[in-house]
């Protein structure tokens, strides 16, 4: 019986006791094949694990495990992610047999942005099953060996389970039960959405660590850098969840003309350095959308580098 | 009840456009309580049709009927003489209005003048809301008396998601998040145990996704 | 616009402000355009959006709704919802590409007859300018 539960490079470096720091990849609109390519390539050497998008706002992309084998191909790990809004439960059974026989071994299961947000805005919904019930499903395949309907898989998909926390958002009180919930239904790691209230981030991380739940599942904190004042606004007042502080609009504003984004990607570092020393924090989760090639220098100055090799 | 909205004139009047001898027929039911399809609505239907073919100096007969209900055959029966100097018919009853007398008078055209959306009930005077998907397998107890599968956008079981904030979903600023709501109330009454308690994957077979449904009572079957 | 078009106009007029203004009106000798006839209603309340339509089945250009003023009104929300049917019928005329200006909704004090008067008038400048109920241009 191995000591792992999946033999990803991930869950081997979170279990080596090593502070993680993963990436992320968004799939391209189209076939585009080398475009990924491209965009992975900044992040090899620079991450343990990079977190491949399924048809995220809901807007159609290449489907997040063909992206995830065009990495896999580059020598990158990815975090294969399945959202509940574009498959029913035979589908998604169906995909988490085919990834695993690919070789990813890492899943992130979320609910999705409705589709009203997205490109195809008149299609189905289907929310066939939850977050929370996906993430029991892969536990279930995966330590049970069983199909959601009680019945046997041949080969079941040895996956390391991720989710998502969103510590702020509503109800407030509710998001660390939400989060304990998560882990009891099956997560071995979370990612939060991007953080960027440090206080309030301390205070919540308190109250997960007097729940012990730091111990059961592997927290990494999300940390996207501002790479402008419209960014930082927009985020502010448009992204449900999400508090930027008016210190952090301000302290970016007086950075001054074309300075800006260096001023965000130092804010990111000192909070990368923060959270390497914070109480239950296990790694980082740097989300630097379309700004890939900023990651080696980020992972560098962050002092992340080398990443372990286990 | 039942809640339609009326379709817009334009696509009446399209859909109607080759008959000249139009009967709409309206329900005291539910159409009634949310005013789209009583008399009052047959009769300002019946008047604007009249106004558009005076319009158009087209010839048009409108007539103007209600019926108690247009779910039950027997009412339905009731139109059999009325609905004979007519070519087409307007049903403004819900959805299963139209498909009634389809059935019952196969040699008239029968057209929607509704589009009938959801089960609800009034949330304020001339506001009515969404509150039941029909799945089949009530369990709104589980949720403080609160519907999670009809009023939740994405029929979260365990919810809320992400999206949630300030009470609302991120689908539009006018939509409560009922897990929102569900959370409160829960953690209020001192539930934090019902709010932790994993809810497993749904059942779909006893909602529309298994099938055209039937309910039947045994004791009344002759 | 056609010559010598005389529109033909309804006016509800409820029993109380509008009805008195009519009276005062007729006492002070202004006489209301001919085109002009007055249906008294208890209050505008009562006016429903059929009465509104009825009349362009039948031949009528324009409609128009007299009643109190809103803090006046003797049933107290009786315009306040004609005002509301008002809109809601103006919204059908619209949607069959007719002009919603062919009916309106007019607020009086009870004292005010000239105002009743050259209210009255002014519907029928509207309508003349607007012209017969417009005839759908044949594809």
């Amino acid at each position: 019986m191995s000591e792992y539960k999946a033999e990803s490079n991930l869950e081997k470096v979170l279990k080596a006791g090593h502070f993680a720091f993963t990436g992320e990849c968004g799939p391209p609109q189209g076939a585009n094949v080398e475009a990924l390519k491209e965009k992975a390539k900044h992040l090899k050497g620079c991450v343990d694990a990079v977190n491949v998008t399924d048809n995220q706002t809901a807007v159609v992309r290449m489907s997040s495990w063909a992206a995830s084998l065009v990495l896999l191909q580059e020598g990158l790990e990815p975090n294969f992610q399945m959202v509940c809004r574009d498959r029913n439960r035979l589908a998604m059974q169906s995909d988490i047999l085919g990834i695993y026989a690919h070789g990813i071994r890492n899943m992130l299961c979320l609910s999705g942005d409705h589709q009203k947000f997205g490109n195809h805005p008149g299609s189905k919904n289907v929310f066939d099953i939850d977050s929370m019930q996906l993430i029991n499903m892969v536990k279930l395949m995966r330590d049970e060996g069983k199909f959601l309907n009680g019945q046997d898989i041949d080969v079941s998909p040895r996956l390391f389970i991720g989710a998502a926390s969103n510590p702020f958002g509503d109800p407030s009180e509710f998001r660390v039960y939400r989060l304990a919930k998560k882990i009891a239904a099956g997560a071995d790691f979370v990612q939060t959405q991007c953080i960027y209230n440090m206080k309030r981030f301390r205070e919540f991380m308190k109250q997960v660590v007097d729940m012990g739940l730091h111990e059961k599942c592997a927290i990494l904190a999300g940390v996207t850098p501002m790479k402008s004042v419209g960014m930082a606004r927009y985020m502010a007042k448009q992204v449900p969840g999400m508090d930027v502080p008016e210190e952090l609009i301000k302290r970016l504003q007086g950075a001054g003309k074309g300075k800006v984004a260096e001023e965000g990607i130092r804010f990111a570092i000192e909070q990368i350095e923060e959270f390497k020393e914070m109480e239950g924090i296990a790694g980082v989760h740097l989300m630097a959308i379309e700004w890939e090639h900023r990651v080696p220098e980020i992972a560098e100055r962050a002092g992340v580098l080398p990443r372990p090799e286990i | 009840m039942i809640i339609a909205e009326p379709k817009p004139i334009k696509e009446i009047l399209e859909m109607t456009k080759d008959f000249h001898k139009i009967l709409v027929v309206g329900c005291k039911g539910c159409v009634t309580v949310c005013n789209v399809g009583g008399s009052k609505e047959v009769g300002i239907l019946a008047s604007t049709l009249r106004i558009a073919a005076k319009r158009d100096g087209r010839d048009l007969e409108v007539g103007e009927h209600t019926l108690e209900r247009q779910c039950d055959p027997e009412y339905v029966d009731e139109l059999e003489d009325i609905v004979t100097p007519y070519d087409a018919v307007i049903s403004i009853a819900c959805g299963v209005g139209p498909q009634f007398l389809s059935e019952r008078y196969p040699a008239k055209r029968i057209f929607p003048g509704v589009n009938t959306k959801f089960m609800g009930g009034a949330v304020e005077h001339g506001v009515w809301a969404e509150r039941c998907a029909g799945c089949g397998t009530c369990v709104v107890h589980y949720f403080g008396g609160l519907c999670p599968i009809a009023r939740c956008s994405k029929s979260l079981l365990n919810g809320p998601c992400g999206g949630s904030a300030g009470g609302k979903c991120e689908i539009a600023k006018d939509v409560d998040c009922v897990w929102d709501m569900i959370v409160r109330k829960l953690m209020q009454e001192g539930r934090l145990d019902d709010l932790l308690q994993f809810r497993p994957a749904k059942d779909w077979t006893t909602a529309r996704d298994g099938g055209p449904r039937r309910m039947i009572r045994e004791e009344l079957v002759k | 616009m056609e010559k010598n078009y005389d529109p033909k106009i309804v006016a509800f007029c409820c029993s109380n402000c509008a009805s008195s203004a009519a009276e005062v009106a007729h006492r002070m000798e202004k006489i209301l355009p001919e085109n002009v006839k007055l249906v008294q209603v208890p209050c505008t309340g009562r006016v429903e959006i059929l009465h509104l339509l009825k009349p362009f089945e039948n031949g009528i250009d324009g409609v128009y709704v007299a009643g109190c003023q809103e803090d006046s009104c003797q049933y107290i929300s009786g315009i306040a919802k004609a005002r509301k049917r008002v809109e809601h019928a103006k919204k059908i005329l619209s949607e069959l590409d007719i002009e919603p200006e062919r009916i309106d909704v007019f607020s009086f004090s009870a004292a005010r007859g000239q105002d009743f008067v050259d209210m009255a008038r002014d519907m029928v400048e509207r309508l003349k300018t607007l012209g017969p109920l417009p005839k759908k241009i044949n594809p």
